[in-house]
C-alpha cells in the first residue's frame, strides 16, 4: 500500500478512463462538456503509457505520449470548430436538441 | 519513499475529484477550471514518476492552449449558464441513467480485473530496444530517439496538426457583408481611361459626381 508500483497508476487511468466514459454517456448538458470528457479518456490513455513505460524501462511508451498529445490537440481544434459552426446555424448545441441525424 | 506515496495519493485524489467535478459540475466554465486541475494534478505525477519532459509539455498544450481554447469558445458560444438539472432526462424519460451507469460499472471493474490479474511475460524485458538510461536526462533521452528513430512519425504529426489548423479555418471562415476591404488587384489594375474622366462643366451648376 505505501510503496507505489504500477499497479496504482493502473487504477487511477482506469478510474479517470471511467469518469470519461460515464460523462459521455449521461451528459445531456452541450456537446463541449463530451469534447471534455474525451480529453479526460485520452488523458488515462497517456497515463497508462507513461507508467508502463517507466516501469518497464523503455523509452517508445513516453514517445507514443507525445504523438497522443498532438492527436489530441488536433481533435480539440477540430471538434471545438465544429461546435463553434453548429451553434452558429442552429444556435444551439445542447444534446437533447441536435437530432438532425434522427439518432 | 512514504513521501512518494503521500504525494502519489493526494495528486491522484485531486485528479479523480476533479475528474468527476468535470463530468457534474452545472457550470460549463467551472468544468473547464476542473479540466485545467485535473491536467495539473496529472503533470505532476509525471513529473513524479520521472517523465518531466512529458509533465512540463502536458502543462504547456493542456493547460497553456487546450483548455483555454475550451475557456474560449464556451465564453464566447454563451452556453455557460445552463439551466435545469446536472443530467436532464427530457429526452428519453431518464432511462439513459441507469444505463449508462451499469455500463460504466461494467467497464471499471473489467479494467479492475485486467489489472488484478496481470504479470509480465518473463522474456518482455529482453525483446525492448530502447532503454532508458540513468545518467542521461529524460528531455535528451526522448529528443534522442524522436529525431532519429521516430523522425517519420514526427513529421506526420507535424502534418496532422497543419491539416487541423487548416480545417479549424476552413470551417469557421465567413464571408462577411458591409465589410470594406482593400483590394489591391483593383487598385493597381486601375487605368487611365476609367479613373479619369472629361467632363465639360456648365456655367453655374457645377458638376454631378457619382460616387
Amino acid at each position: 500500500m505505501l510503496s507505489i508500483g504500477l499497479g496504482h497508476y493502473l487504477t487511477l487511468a482506469a478510474i479517470i478512463f471511467t469518469i470519461g466514459v460515464v460523462g459521455i454517456f449521461l451528459n445531456r448538458k452541450n456537446v463541449i462538456v463530451i469534447l471534455m470528457s474525451i480529453e479526460l479518456i485520452l488523458l488515462a490513455v497517456n497515463i497508462n503509457l507513461v507508467a508502463f513505460s517507466i516501469f518497464i524501462n523503455d523509452l517508445s511508451g513516453q514517445i507514443f505520449t507525445l504523438f497522443i498529445l498532438t492527436v489530441a490537440a488536433a481533435e480539440a481544434a477540430i471538434g471545438l470548430a465544429i461546435i463553434v459552426v453548429y451553434f452558429r446555424n442552429s444556435d444551439t448545441i445542447r444534446v437533447e436538441e441536435i437530432k438532425n441525424l434522427k439518432g | 519513499m512514504i513521501a512518494h506515496s503521500v504525494f502519489f495519493y493526494i495528486f491522484s485524489l485531486i485528479a479523480i475529484v476533479s475528474a468527476v467535478m468535470v463530468t457534474v459540475s452545472k457550470n460549463t466554465v467551472h468544468s473547464v477550471f476542473f479540466l485545467i486541475l485535473d491536467f495539473i494534478s496529472i503533470s505532476c505525477l509525471f513529473i513524479m514518476i520521472g517523465a518531466e519532459f512529458l509533465g512540463m509539455i502536458m502543462l504547456i498544450v493542456y493547460v497553456g492552449a487546450v483548455a483555454v481554447l475550451f475557456l474560449f469558445v464556451v465564453m464566447m458560444l454563451n452556453v455557460a449558464e445552463q439551466k435545469g438539472q446536472w443530467f436532464s432526462s427530457r429526452w428519453d424519460g431518464g432511462t439513459h441513467i441507469p444505463i449508462g451507469l451499469l455500463v460504466s460499472l461494467i467497464i471499471f471493474f473489467e479494467l479492475i480485473i485486467v489489472i488484478g490479474g496481470w504479470k509480465y511475460k518473463p522474456d518482455l524485458l529482453n525483446s525492448l530496444s530502447i532503454n532508458i538510461s540513468t545518467d542521461v536526462t529524460n528531455t535528451r533521452s526522448i529528443g534522442n530517439v524522436l529525431y532519429t528513430d521516430y523522425i517519420h512519425l514526427f513529421q506526420i504529426s507535424g502534418m496532422i496538426l497543419l491539416v487541423a489548423m487548416i480545417g479549424a479555418i476552413v470551417l469557421t471562415y465567413r464571408e462577411r457583408a458591409g465589410v470594406k476591404r482593400q483590394s489591391y488587384v483593383k487598385q493597381i489594375s486601375r487605368e487611365r481611361n476609367e479613373g479619369v474622366d472629361l467632363v465639360e462643366a456648365e456655367k453655374n451648376k457645377g458638376v454631378k459626381i457619382d460616387a
